[in-house]
């Protein structure tokens, strides 16, 4: 039972003074996004059906590997940010709201980085 | 977990049927929801059948009519009936309005009419407001400075000053647009809502204040200012044509220009 004053309530721990440097990397990274997602996209299409030489050479060219590295940095960067805002907005109990938002974050690293050491591999050793 | 359902004593079930008298010209059914704390079951919607042709045009002109005439147990806020003074907000059609600014002939067919959204209800169509009220003195909505006024008039502010503040000052905290923020609705407590954070805009844009940092420190926050996702429902619901969904963005451009 509860008998705190809604005043007591509402102000609670206070402001936590951040939220403004998540929601201007949300921003960036959704801005960025934008033109490397055209970029991709013209890409594939370029070269849909091309055998597997082409595709190498394409992404070991310094400017392709750059991009596709920061394309994969911007999507799972910005996808982080958003799901840390769904799970905020819908997990109320505090413990599951921290298993959720761990468990997401690892999620999303490991895929960041399962998906750089792809691009690294192809065009860097071949295989 | 968000609430997605209602609570298995909140369901609503069907009520009374309060039939138009007879020889009434132009009948028209209002369902209102009905919750009396002093009986046990869940809260009820009763049909009430009124003539609209003995009845003024607005929503309000009808609940009144019903509590004159024909249920005086019928509980709602109102007071000025021309929509400055915000009592009488509440959820008619569907949407979050005032009933004194309605017209009963905008309603398609039945007309339903339930408290605002996701508000503990005191009765029937009166939900209790405390916490708005108590997050409303959160932000200290008064003028604050260090240097005293000037002895002989009161503080200056230019003409472009004083219309940064249109669109902000009109607001008359009835909460309809704080009560339609899905936002709001799942993290009331934490989140200001549309509402308190027009208000807060209100001070941060006045020229006379000087207290404009401490007002954004104290809504640099996750859960107090960023929980705003730009939905608008609060922009479209109001009935005095305000847009707090901007007034929130004028906010978060001050956070991010500060810092740059």
């Amino acid at each position: 039972m509860a008998l705190r004053s809604p005043l007591g309530r509402v102000r609670g721990l206070g402001s936590a003074k951040e939220g403004v440097e998540h929601f201007w990397q949300q921003r960036i990274t959704a801005l960025g996004l934008v033109p490397l997602t055209v970029w991709f996209v013209i890409s594939v299409i370029s070269l849909a059906g091309a055998d597997y030489a082409t595709w190498k050479t394409w992404i070991g060219h310094p400017g392709n590997t750059a991009l596709m590295l920061i394309l994969i940095g911007f999507v799972f960067h910005h996808g982080q940010l958003g799901l840390q805002v769904v799970i905020e907005d819908y997990v109320h109990g505090e413990g599951a709201k921290l298993a959720w938002l761990l468990t997401m974050k690892f999620a999303t690293l490991i895929l960041a980085v399962f998906a750089a050491l792809s691009v690294l591999r192809v065009a860097l050793a071949g295989g | 977990m968000a609430e997605f359902a209602l609570p298995a004593n909140s369901k609503v079930q069907p009520g009374r049927n309060h039939p138009a008298p007879q020889g009434a010209k132009t009948p028209r059914r209002f369902n209102i929801y009905r919750y009396n704390p002093d009986e046990t079951g869940n809260p009820r919607l009763d049909a009430f059948d009124i003539d609209l042709a003995d009845c003024g045009p607005m929503v309000l002109d009808a609940l009144i009519k019903i509590k004159n005439e024909v249920d005086s147990t019928l509980t709602f806020r109102r007071s000025c009936r021309e929509g400055i003074c915000g009592s009488c907000a509440m959820n008619i059609d569907g949407h979050n309005t005032l009933a004194c600014l309605k017209p009963i002939e905008d309603v398609k067919g039945e007309v339903k009419i339930y408290p605002l959204p996701h508000m503990p209800v005191v009765k029937d169509l009166v939900p209790d407001l405390s916490v708005p009220y108590a997050q409303l003195t959160s932000i200290q909505p008064w003028l604050q400075t260090e240097t005293p006024p000037p002895p002989d008039r009161e503080r200056l502010q230019s003409p472009e000053e004083r219309a940064k503040l249109d669109g902000l000052w009109e607001c008359i905290l009835c909460f309809c647009c704080q009560t339609s923020c899905p936002s709001y609705w799942w993290n009331g407590e934490r989140y200001l809502g549309p509402a308190i954070l027009l208000q807060a805009a209100r001070w941060i844009h006045d020229s006379r204040d000087e207290a404009t940092g401490e007002r954004l420190d104290a809504l640099e926050d996750p859960f107090r200012l960023y929980r705003c996702h730009t939905i608008m429902n609060c922009t479209s619901t109001c009935p005095k044509g305000l847009n707090p969904a901007k007034a929130i963005g004028s906010i978060k451009e001050k956070m991010v220009e500060r810092r740059l």
